[in-house]
């Protein structure tokens, strides 16, 4: 799949390169993302936008269909010296770039290219998730997001219930009367959506993922997912599956969680804040819905949500041209007007604090269709980031994603006993952290 | 007598060599070597520095449970998809050397499959296999709930094995063919007069016969389930659901390009090509001398 993938990748590099070949004056460089569907156009519309706005560069956006693999792609061209300028690489692919030494911090391209950027201006949340421990931002924050909670608003009305979901126990009360009025799907629930299951429902009520504040503390952390909250959610959530209250959606299912729900198939779902513009595309002719933060636990206090999304990094190994052109880029990115765009026509939050106001201020959250959007912020924002919402910063997080999505797994479809399945994920997490930190010996986090 | 050509001058034999030689080293010898390297060190991911691990790497990976389930995964994938396919190929040969009505179409529309690129084959057979809207559907609307390989590992993995065995029908079919032909047809004939019925010629007669041509097919077999299997399961369930479709080739990928860890994929990579090496070993040595009946 990946080899297609390049392939494909490849033939629009080469197709682009075609079209565009008058135009030899220009500095080209490339950008590689890991969306696909319709936020992918929509950066492609980005790009587009940009290249348009300038005549001196001209950047060539490639996409490589999610985040995994384009965090694989991007370490194989690196290797083979054809990386891209940019790459954008998600939250738990972090600490991955962190050590490995293969880029430029974006502090210091933006200075080197005499841009003045208010590093301050960013959400201290998401600054915090890709800055080194001294505050100093070494990837350029990007798609901002967090895990939400939507209904189908009709639904619930049906069965007398007005308003979002607050907490866990109205969900179930919900999922239980949606099925007796004979619903088949009350809970879209995507057995490999670790993101918005187990981090974001963990950084809600304050559980650690792993020791050392999260793997903030040194890269000698074990991970805690196997002792806290999270295990009785799982519980909680095969009960629900048993009873045919939550019911499993995936891409390997034949329709994912958020297919089934504007569809209006299933009529509760969690997924990202940036899916809300494309749900307000996709939903069905007539469909009601909304978003809500993630629902509690009765009796227990909200605290911020993690960052999700992803950040750009500048690679080592292209010329100063295109370094040139990467900050302006960058620069164009964070322009009011750009900034507002994105966030309007995605649902990806604005990632600075004169953004968000402006939005605000214009009026941009007070009304449909982006009513709900500041959800987000509230979220993120809920309280002061704690030692365990700040973020996650652990050492090939995907592959601890990995663990936890087949104990996930297990749970539901194996009848195997959550804390044994959540042991044996947390036994192989940590040796996955522990041949990460042989990998890099003697090293600090920066 | 044998006849021996001699070239006069040494470089010339070198020269010609050199295309294939150049083959290998570049496609074989070098990112074999690379391989064994990243086996007994710590490699980076973007690399940039790797340190000595020793026996590490190999100790670990025999030391997994989950590396040893699936060998064992992969011995059971191997020996199914071999046995399907060479039982399948062979009764169809067999059907085809008795020249029956339409015989000659058949030659050649059995070995089609052959020419299906594997993943091709597997996004199609993914499509019969959906358990909501393939072929397969119906049965769930009679039983709900009875087949669901993106949720029951057993399903899933028959699921590959089915693919992956038909895929190798034609080529199977071709050899078994080609040997049937090769028979003498008095064998048979003197066996029919004496009044052995087909399926009694078959047992008795024309498989001990063409007994090294199954040897030959089974080793065949045994590689391509082992590293042929890749491109199929990527397609079709990319190991899952919970790993229940992960055979060795397999996990190597999802270890190396997935999980980053380029040394422990190594090391398996290592193992798997022990492992083939140790099969066609056993080809050439033992199984082309010993099964002769001439």
């Amino acid at each position: 799949m990946t080899r297609t993938k390049l392939l494909s990748a490849a033939t629009t590099i080469a197709a682009l390169a075609l079209a565009t070949a008058p135009a030899m004056a220009q500095t080209k460089f490339e950008f590689w993302y890991g969306l696909s569907g319709d936020l992918s156009e929509r950066i492609q519309e980005m790009c587009g936008t940009f290249n348009a706005s300038q005549a001196d560069y001209e950047i060539v956006c490639v996409s490589q269909d999610n985040y995994e693999a384009n965090l694989q792609n991007t370490i194989a061209a690196f290797r083979a010296n054809k990386q891209p300028t940019v790459t954008q690489i998600s939250d738990g692919g972090t600490l991955d770039l962190m050590l490995s030494g293969a880029y430029i911090p974006v502090r210091q391209l933006m200075e080197e290219n005499g841009y003045d950027i208010k590093w301050d201006d960013y959400f201290s949340g998401i600054a915090s998730y890709y800055s080194t421990s001294a505050g100093e931002l070494l990837s350029m924050p990007f798609n901002s997001s967090t895990a939400m909670f939507y209904y189908n608003a009709d639904a619930l009305k049906a069965v007398g219930f007005e308003g979002a979901p607050q907490t866990w126990e109205q969900v179930e009360k919900i999922a239980r009367d949606l099925k007796a009025a004979g619903y088949d799907c009350p809970v879209a629930f995507d057995p490999t959506g670790t993101w918005q299951w187990f981090e974001q429902f963990s950084a809600a009520h304050n559980q650690p993922i792993a020791s050392n504040g999260n793997g903030f503390g040194g890269l000698d952390a074990v991970v805690e997912f196997n002792q806290g909250k999270f295990v009785d959610q799982l519980t909680w959530i095969k009960k629900m599956y048993d009873e045919g209250l939550f019911v499993a959606k995936s891409k390997a299912i034949g329709e994912t969680a958020n297919d089934a729900f504007v569809n209006a198939k299933c009529q509760m779902s969690s997924s990202s804040i940036a899916d809300h513009g494309t749900f307000g595309k996709q939903a069905i002719e007539g469909m009601h819905w909304d978003v809500t933060m993630l629902p509690l636990w009765e009796g227990t206090e909200r605290t911020n949500t993690l960052v999700g999304g992803a950040s750009l990094w500048t690679l080592k190994g292209s010329t100063a041209e295109q370094y040139k052109g990467a900050a302006a880029f960058y620069a164009f990115l964070a322009t009011p007007k750009q900034a507002e765009w994105w966030s309007t026509v995605t649902g990806y939050i604005p990632v600075t604090n004169t953004g968000f106001k402006a939005m605000t201020d214009k009026g941009f959250y007070s009304a449909a269709p982006y009513k709900g959007r500041e959800l987000a912020i509230q979220s993120l924002t809920a309280t002061p980031p704690t030692e365990y919402t700040r973020g996650v910063r652990l050492g090939n997080f995907g592959a601890i994603r990995l663990e936890v999505a087949n104990a996930m797994q297990e749970v539901l479809f194996n009848n195997v006993p959550v804390q044994q399945a959540l042991d044996a994920a947390a036994e192989r997490s940590n040796a996955v952290l522990r041949k990460f930190e042989a990998t890099y010996p003697g090293q600090a986090l920066p | 007598m044998e006849r021996r050509a001699f070239y006069q001058n040494p470089v010339l034999p070198w020269l010609l060599l050199a295309p294939q030689l150049l083959l290998v080293l570049v496609f074989f010898y070098w990112p074999t070597s690379q391989a064994l390297f990243w086996a007994f060190t710590l490699e980076q991911p973007w690399g940039g520095g790797n340190t000595w691990a020793g026996f590490n790497n190999f100790l670990y990976i025999f030391g997994d449970t989950r590396y040893w389930a699936t060998v064992a995964r992969s011995a059971f994938y191997a020996i199914a998809v071999s046995a399907i396919s060479m039982c399948l190929a062979l009764t169809l040969a067999m059907f085809v050397d008795r020249a029956l009505k339409g015989t000659r179409m058949f030659q050649s529309v059995f070995v089609w499959p052959y020419a299906i690129a594997a993943p091709a084959a597997g996004v199609a057979f993914r499509f019969i296999f959906a358990p909501e809207a393939g072929l397969i559907g119906a049965v769930n609307e009679m039983w709900p709930g009875i087949w669901n390989p993106a949720t029951n590992g057993f399903h899933a993995l028959g699921m590959v094995i089915v693919c992956h065995a038909w895929l190798g029908i034609g080529y199977n079919f071709i050899f078994f063919l080609a040997a049937l032909q090769m028979l003498p047809k008095s064998l048979s004939e003197a066996g029919a007069m004496d009044g052995a019925r087909p399926y009694r010629r078959m047992l008795d007669i024309q498989l001990p016969l063409i007994a090294p041509t199954v040897f030959f097919l089974l080793i065949m077999n045994l590689i391509s389930s082992f590293t042929d299997s890749f491109g199929l399961i990527d397609v079709m369930t990319e190991g899952g659901p919970i790993n229940a479709t992960e055979v060795m080739v397999y996990k190597l990928y999802v270890d190396g390009f997935k999980g980053l860890d380029y040394s422990g994929a190594a090391a398996q990579s290592i193992v798997l090509m022990l492992l083939v090496i140790a099969l066609t070993f056993v080809q050439f040595r033992w199984v082309e001398k010993r099964v002769h009946y001439n």
